[in-house]
C-alpha cells in the first residue's frame, strides 16, 4: 500500500485513512498535552471488546423470567435491581424496565441522538444511531419491526419510548414457551439484544443453534 | 434547535438495515474517538450536553454523511477549539505547540477497569414536583436555536404523566453553560393520533422524557 502510515489492522480507501489519520492526530495532541492517557483508552476499547455487551442485560433477563421477587424489583428500580447481581458493573443511576405482556410490546428509540443502556447492552449497533431508526421508530413503529421481520397481532398496543433525557430503558421481553424449569444461564442464550431494544422477541427453543 | 438531529418522524430514509454479528468498533479509530471522548468528558472538559450540542450543530449535509464516530470526532474537534483546550493551528499541525489548559482531573486505566458507570444526572430538587402521574399536560411551543430535549414532534401536544424521575440536570441550560438549573424529570406518554393525526396506527402510544419546564398543565 501506497499509505505506510495506515495502522496495521485497517484496511480501507483514501477517506477512510483521512480519517484515521485526523482522530491519531487529535490523540496525539492530547496527549502531548496531558489531557488524556492512552492506555486509558485502551481499557475502554478492550471494555467494550470483551465485557459489556448484551449478554449482561440478558442475565439480568433470564433472572427476571426465574425469579419473581427479582423481576418486581427489577420493574420498580433496574438500577438498584441490577447492582444487586454485581458482577456488572455500576449502571449508573437512571435505568428503567418495562415489560412486555400479551397486550404490550415496547420499543425503545433515541430520535435525537442514541442514547441507549450501554452498560446492559453493549455499544448501540449502527441501524440504532442510523436515520432510518431514528425517525421512524415513533411514526411507524410496526414498519420498523416488518424490517425485522417481526409481525406482531395488530391488536397488541405498540409503546415507544424515546430516550430524550438520561433515562435510559431495557426491554424485558416475554418468555418463550417451551422454556419451563430452564437454568437462567440456558434461558439467557434466548435472549437477544434487539428483544432488550424491542426490536425482536426472545428465541423459541427450536430457534438456538446447537 | 430545530436541526436535523431531531428526526423522529421524518421520512425517506429508507428501511432499517441491521448488520448481522456486528463488532463493537468497525475500525480501530472509532474506539480511539470513543475513549478521547470518555477521557475528556471524565477530565471535566465539557459536559456531555455540550458534546450533543456540537454535533447538532454541524451543518446539515455534513450530519448526514459522515458516521456516527467521525460525527463525534468533530463535534470533539470543535468543543476543544471553542473551550480553549486545543487550538486550530494544534490540530492542523498534529502535535501541541501552547501550553496545555488545566484539567481538573485524568483517566487512568485503573479508573476504568474499577468501573465505568455513567455519572448521576441527579441534582437537589429546588421545589415540589409540578406533577404526579395521571396528570394531563401539554407540551409547551418551543423553537430555540439553543440545545433543548423536546422532539419537534412532540411539541405543542396533549399528555399524560405516567412516571416521575426525579430532579436531574437541565440539558437546555447545561449545553448552554448556565449551570445545572435542575429540573423535575418526567415520562409523559401521547396517543399516537395525537402526534400524527387521525390516520395513525390506533395501538400506537409514545413517551418522551420531559423536563418540568417542557410541560403545562391541560
Amino acid at each position: 500500500m501506497a499509505d505506510h502510515d495506515h495502522d496495521h489492522d485497517d484496511e480501507h480507501g483514501s477517506e477512510l485513512s483521512e480519517t484515521q489519520l485526523r482522530v491519531r492526530a487529535l490523540e496525539t495532541i492530547l496527549t502531548e498535552k496531558g489531557y488524556v492517557d492512552p492506555a486509558a483508552l485502551d481499557a475502554i476499547v478492550e471494555a467494550y471488546e470483551t465485557s459489556i455487551g448484551p449478554r449482561n442485560g440478558a442475565v439480568v433477563v433470564a433472572k427476571a423470567w426465574s425469579d419473581p421477587a427479582f423481576r418486581q424489583a427489577l420493574l420498580s428500580d433496574a438500577t438498584k435491581a441490577v447492582a444487586t447481581l454485581g458482577h456488572i458493573s455500576r449502571v449508573g443511576d437512571h435505568l428503567v424496565a418495562v415489560e412486555n405482556t400479551p397486550q404490550q410490546h415496547n420499543m425503545i428509540v433515541c430520535t435525537l441522538c442514541s442514547c441507549y443502556p450501554w452498560e446492559v447492552l453493549g455499544l448501540p449497533p449502527v441501524w440504532y444511531k442510523s436515520a432510518p431508526y431514528r425517525s421512524r421508530a415513533v411514526k411507524d413503529p410496526r414498519g420498523v419491526l416488518a424490517d425485522f421481520g417481526v409481525d406482531l397481532p395488530k391488536a397488541t398496543e405498540i409503546r415507544v419510548w424515546d430516550s430524550t433525557a438520561e433515562t435510559r430503558f431495557i426491554v424485558l421481553p416475554m418468555r418463550p414457551a417451551g422454556t419451563e424449569g430452564w437454568s437462567e444461564e440456558r434461558l439467557a442464550d434466548l435472549v437477544t439484544r434487539d428483544s432488550m431494544i424491542g426490536t425482536g422477541l426472545a428465541r423459541k427453543p427450536g430457534e438456538l443453534a446447537q | 434547535m430545530n436541526g436535523i438531529h431531531d428526526m423522529g418522524g421524518m421520512d425517506g430514509f429508507g428501511k432499517v438495515e441491521a448488520e448481522p454479528n456486528e463488532p463493537p468498533f468497525h475500525e480501530r479509530w472509532e474506539g480511539r474517538v470513543l475513549g478521547l471522548q470518555r477521557s475528556m468528558g471524565y477530565a471535566g472538559a465539557w459536559h456531555i450536553d455540550h458534546s450533543r450540542f456540537a454535533q447538532e450543530t454541524l451543518p446539515p449535509q455534513v450530519y448526514l454523511a459522515v458516521s456516527y464516530y467521525q460525527r463525534w470526532a468533530l463535534a470533539m474537534e470543535k468543543n476543544l477549539v471553542d473551550r480553549g483546550y486545543v487550538t486550530a493551528e494544534e490540530l492542523a499541525a498534529g502535535h501541541a505547540l501552547k501550553p496545555a489548559k488545566p484539567l481538573e482531573r485524568k483517566l487512568t486505566p485503573e479508573v476504568v477497569r474499577a468501573g465505568m458507570g455513567r455519572s448521576s444526572f441527579y441534582r437537589q430538587q429546588q421545589g415540589p414536583a409540578r406533577f404526579k402521574p395521571g396528570d394531563k399536560v401539554r407540551t409547551v411551543n418551543i423553537n430555540p436555536k439553543s440545545h433543548t430535549r423536546l422532539p419537534r414532534y412532540a411539541r405543542d401536544k396533549l399528555g399524560v404523566v405516567e412516571r416521575i424521575h426525579g430532579c436531574h440536570a437541565y440539558p437546555d441550560s447545561v449545553a448552554a453553560d448556565k449551570g445545572d438549573d435542575p429540573q423535575w424529570l418526567y415520562t409523559v406518554v401521547f396517543d399516537g393520533r395525537e402526534i400524527w393525526g387521525p390516520d395513525a396506527d390506533p395501538t400506537l402510544r409514545i413517551s418522551i422524557d420531559a423536563f418540568e419546564p417542557y410541560l403545562e398543565p391541560a
